[in-house]
């Protein structure tokens, strides 16, 4: 809840901000007024500001940490089961991890139809590690920020996805992935697709390299967006929902009603985009696989 | 909501755990579904041929079933038909055993018939002759009328 000497929107920005260790440049002026000495600094960012100057040499270390950190969650989870894995009859968390597991399988079978041995599990790992992570959507947004305020860490998002960083990522992922097949497959039939493709003729070469390009990069931006956007706009609605707790007593009741209602509604949303991004990928290979 | 480098660090974060997960756990299970799989459909041809099995049984013990109820019905026949002989026999042995006994009976009682007569004849001799003395007073000769009351004798 908004603190006491903290306006709503100073607590919206606060929520928004990423943990961020960077290096500012010589000669900065930090927020108490220090100068940044020779060389420059890699120091914790103290607000939006400065983890903004910081550009490109910065990592959002709370971004990083649960992404990692789910995505050992989820390698871990699998993984024991893996272990144990056998023909026999499955129970508990095996029969739970099998029914994914056949879920992205007969998905990867109906869209998929080259033979790849990545595409199955590059699926399972996108659908189950993204799906944790816009999980942590549904924990209540000042649970895990307050309780990092008390271990003297000023900044928390424990949303990955609401980090473009962290979809671009997984998107650029994808797209290596895209041009790697696309090469491996067509090899010299990638180039003619990118130049010749829709107006076959030499004339139209720079105009079809440039639609195409377009096309190709459109995939990865469609992909990382597209999360992006959802879970940023549900996690604002959920900042929002929370600042109207502080409003006064009267509010508390509706604002419970409506934290509630997102969050169920919410619980689609996590699974959808997590599938979403999932089936596109698949796509978008299987696309890369086909040799025209 | 800047792009830096946690933007490098996700990549590799993700084709870390994309090649874990095709390295240890995806085959694993894969292929202990696959397994379970062939498992359940062998299972299931099983059952489909125990059950084929025992509709063949089931007809191969009705058939036996009938064939006994045949064989009983016939040797239940043949014991009727055999019971019905000894009656039969015994009926006919009864028969001749009631004729023999009363053939044996019959020529007794003419034996004794014969015996009767035989005896009641000599006394008829010895009465007609004592009644002729004392009608007539006199002795009667016994050896000239000895034929005359044998004829008598033999006429009774």
């Amino acid at each position: 809840m908004a603190g006491e000497n903290q306006t709503v929107s100073e607590y919206i920005v606060h929520h928004l901000t990423n943990l961020t260790y960077g290096k500012l440049p010589a000669g900065y002026e930090r927020y108490d007024g220090s100068i940044i000495g020779d060389g420059g600094a890699w120091v914790m960012a103290h607000g939006g500001a400065e983890a903004a100057d910081m550009g490109f040499t910065a990592i959002h270390v709370d971004s990083m940490a649960w992404s990692i950190g789910l995505g050992i969650v989820f390698s871990w989870l699998f993984y024991s089961v893996a272990k144990k894995a056998s023909s026999g009859v499955p129970s508990g968390l095996g029969s739970a991890v099998e029914m994914i597991v056949q879920f992205v399988d007969n998905t990867v079978r109906d869209t998929f139809h080259g033979r790849n041995p990545l595409i199955a599990p590059l699926s399972l790992t996108i659908f189950v590690w993204i799906f944790l992570m816009n999980l942590m959507d549904l924990v209540p947004v000042d649970i895990v920020p307050e309780l990092m305020m008390l271990l003297g860490v000023e900044y928390h998002k424990i949303v990955p996805s609401t980090d473009p960083n962290i979809t671009f990522g997984m998107a650029i992922g994808v797209l290596i992935l895209i041009l790697y097949y696309s090469i491996k497959v067509k090899g010299f039939g990638f180039a003619r697709e990118l130049a010749m493709n829709p107006f076959n003729h030499p004339l139209f070469i720079p105009v079809n390299l440039f639609m195409e390009i377009v096309g190709l990069l459109a995939k990865p931006f469609s992909l990382a967006l597209r999360l992006f956007g959802n879970m940023y706009a549900g996690e604002m609605i959920f900042i929002l929902i929370a600042a109207l707790f502080s409003a006064g007593v009267a509010w508390m009741a509706p604002a419970g009603i409506l934290q509630i209602g997102w969050a169920i509604f919410h619980i689609l949303v996590i699974t959808l985009q997590a599938f979403i991004f999932m089936v596109l990928t698949i796509v978008y290979l299987s696309m890369a696989h086909e040799d025209h | 909501m800047n792009i830096n480098l946690t933007l490098i660090g996700q990549v590799i974060a993700f084709f870390g755990f994309v090649w874990f997960c095709m390295k240890f756990v995806w085959p694993p299970i894969i292929a202990a579904m696959q397994e379970r799989e062939k498992k359940i459909a062998d299972g299931l041809a099983a059952a489909d041929r125990a059950s084929h099995d025992l509709e063949l049984a089931q007809e191969k013990a009705l058939e036996r079933l009938k064939e006994a109820k045949h064989e009983a019905a016939g040797i239940v026949d043949s014991a009727n038909k055999r019971a019905s002989q000894i009656v039969e026999e015994a009926k006919t042995a009864a028969v001749t055993e009631a004729e023999r006994v009363k053939t044996a009976a019959r020529s007794e009682i003419e034996q004794e018939t014969n015996r009767a007569r035989e005896a009641l004849r000599s006394q008829v001799a010895v009465l007609s002759l004592a009644g002729a003395e004392k009608v007539l007073g006199a002795t009667i000769d016994q050896d000239a009328h000895a034929d005359l009351v044998n004829k008598l004798a033999a006429e009774l």
